[in-house]
């Protein structure tokens, strides 16, 4: 069997303000490549928390994490910064795209970050993964000029950028009607099954969670359902 | 190319908030340009007051003064106190003994620059019944315009006539208006032993100085020897103009003891010049360097204010994987920018007001030299006013940018 893609090993967290709390207590569980995974439980349930512990954002606890076996503890900042751009595809309820920049800029800039290509094959990269996504012709507009579900679908596209080992998200469609959930989940499935990527969605949304690979279900900070 | 990166989200980032952006920068074209501006006009100025006096003072002065005898008689016979000074000064002359060879070996000095003879007379210029008060310096007239740029102030007439027209005098243009005299007009004067003697005018003199001006006038060294009835061997004093004025006091003290004279230096003689120059300096700097400050919290808080706005913007990069480090980097640039351009600005602009102000034209009586007002290009300024919008602006950029690159992702993502 090969190596998992992330590995959580005994991974607890506390919060200290206004006093300690446990938030995740002892979470142990894989995933492998390819594999749709969902995380669900109500909320409060620590499975954001969790979700910004997986993807290096948040280095405040206990126990172990590795990414494509490689442990993600006793590194520095600069360092996992470079494991999320180059490993990890973040998508977030809220598209966060920068009005700055141009659609293709947006998704791009990741790419520009790793620095291994020329900028013209990261172009040609964004544009493969924008028509992926069915947005190709959006690449020029600015975001502010998108509809929401497309605002989304720009920023899946932006998580895809470097091809990450997992493309990890906190309730992508969280912010999204019907139709566009609709269009994001088959979006994910493709991805998962033609692509052979990993995903790992955290939501709230069971008949979503229903649908995908694997339901890991949350309750007070523990696993209860793998 | 990472580079590239970095800039083009500075960039980005800068005309998302242009309008802020173009204050900051004006706040540092300002002070720039009013640093030069102040400086350049401020040592210009300093530059011509002190050249009024300085280039017409000998670094080293070298002349006899008549003295007492050190010991009295009675000093002795006694080794007591005693009171009686009845043996004045003996009766002498002025004359610097051995002045030829003291020229020549000063000459040969190779720290001296050059070194012009002069023989002071003491006179009366006759007016009608009146008797004024006046010295003529005998110079020589060559050497004296190539040290102490004599011809510069001769206002009226060529200075060189003083050379080749026999018993010619450049009168100070005080006396001259006082005398009623004209270039060409012949004027009369008592020398100290009473001999009176026809002196042509070739010109004015003007100084500056109206005290001088009232009683100064220039004759030739042969004139002047001529007045006293003294062989051309007379000489009074000797005015050495070195190459290095720092050594002056050094030399002064090392010439009073080869040759046992009096010699005393630039900067013994004319102490306060170097003072008020170094003063009136020290305010420009200060003045120029409190506006760069103030232009830098100018800077600091319009930062301060984007990293507040773009707060999702830096979360969204660092999750992406850019750096604290990247982050910093995104916002100096952004202030080093807003420095480079407006020194820039402010350094081309300081250039345009001080040439403006090189323009005016100021014209006073005291100045006969000076027709604008004195500027100083010294490009030192430039440079000085160049680096310091930079510095400023990277210590206004570099808090702000700590405090960016600190930003935790989470805390703004979750905030949503």
């Amino acid at each position: 069997m090969s190596t998992p893609v992330l590995q959580a090993k005994d991974i607890s967290k506390y919060f200290h303000d206004p006093y300690d709390i446990q938030v995740l207590k002892k979470i142990n569980f894989e995933i492998q490549k390819g594999e749709f995974a969902s995380i669900i439980g109500k909320s409060g349930c620590g499975k954001s928390t969790l979700l910004y512990i997986l993807s290096t954002m948040d280095t405040d606890y206990e126990g172990d994490l590795m990414l494509d076996g490689e442990m993600m503890r006793g590194k520095k900042e600069a360092d996992l910064a470079r494991v999320r751009n180059e490993k990890i595809g973040f998508v977030f309820q809220f598209h966060y795209l920068l009005n700055e920049f141009s659609v293709l800029k947006n998704v791009m800039l990741p790419g520009l970050k790793l620095n291994k290509l020329t900028s013209s094959e990261v172009e040609e990269h964004a544009y493969e993964k924008l028509k992926i996504l069915g947005i190709e012709n959006e690449a020029l507009k600015m975001p502010n000029q998108l509809s929401g579900g497309q605002k989304q679908r720009v920023a899946i596209a932006r998580a895809l950028i470097n091809n990450p080992l997992i493309v990890m998200g906190d309730e992508p469609t969280g912010n999204l009607d019907k139709k566009n959930t609709e269009i994001v989940f088959d979006i994910f499935k493709e991805l998962a099954e033609e692509f052979n990527q990993s995903l790992l969605i955290v939501t709230h949304d069971n008949e979503f969670a229903e649908r995908t690979h694997r339901i890991i279900e949350m309750e007070d900070g523990a696993i209860i359902r793998m | 190319m990472k580079f590239g990166l970095i800039l083009s989200i500075s960039k980005a980032l800068l005309l998302a908030r242009w309008k802020q952006t173009l204050v900051a920068a004006v706040g540092v074209t300002f002070s720039i340009t009013m640093f030069i501006t102040l400086l350049s006009f401020m040592t210009g100025l300093n530059k011509m007051l002190d050249g009024l006096i300085l280039n017409r003072t000998p670094h080293v002065h070298i002349y006899k003064e008549i003295h007492p005898s050190e010991k009295q008689p009675i000093d002795f016979e006694s080794t007591g106190h005693n009171f009686i000074s009845s043996v004045k000064p003996k009766n002498d002359l002025l004359d610097l003994r051995n002045s030829a060879v003291i020229l020549k070996a000063l000459r040969d000095d190779s720290r001296v620059l050059g070194v012009s003879p002069k023989v002071n007379v003491q006179v009366f210029y006759n007016i009608g019944a009146v008797d004024l008060n006046g010295v003529l310096n005998g110079i020589d007239v060559a050497e004296e315009n190539r040290l102490f740029t004599f011809s510069e102030y001769v206002v009226e007439g060529d200075y060189q006539d003083l050379k080749y027209v026999p018993n010619s005098i450049i009168l100070g243009k005080g006396a001259a208006e006082k005398i009623l005299a004209n270039v060409g007009d012949n004027i009369q004067i008592t020398t100290s032993k009473g001999e009176r003697v026809q002196l042509k005018v070739v010109g004015y003199f003007q100084s500056g100085l109206q005290d001088i001006d009232k009683v100064q006038s220039y004759v030739s060294l042969a004139t002047a020897q001529k007045l006293l009835g003294e062989s051309n061997s007379y000489i009074t004093d000797l005015q050495v103009k070195l190459k290095d004025m720092t050594q002056a006091p050094a030399i002064a003290k090392e010439y009073k003891q080869i040759y046992e004279v009096e010699a005393v230096d630039i900067q013994t003689a004319n102490a306060q010049f170097e003072t008020g120059t170094a003063i009136r300096t020290l305010i420009s700097y200060a003045v120029g360097i409190t506006l760069l400050i103030v232009a830098g919290f100018g800077i600091y808080n319009i930062l301060n204010m984007m990293i507040y706005e773009k707060m999702d913007t830096i979360a969204i990069l660092k999750a992406t994987g850019f750096s604290g480090k990247d982050v910093k980097r995104v916002f100096i640039t952004i202030a080093l920018t807003i420095g480079v351009f407006g020194g820039l600005f402010g350094l081309f602009f300081g250039f345009l007001i001080s040439s403006g102000i090189d323009n005016i034209p100021f014209k006073t009586e005291a100045l006969p030299t000076i027709k604008t007002y004195p500027i100083n290009y010294d490009p030192r300024y430039y440079l000085i006013g160049g680096i310091f919008s930079i510095v400023t602006t990277y210590f206004a950029g570099y808090f702000p940018s700590r405090k960016a690159s600190k930003v935790d992702p989470v805390i703004i993502i979750r905030g949503k």
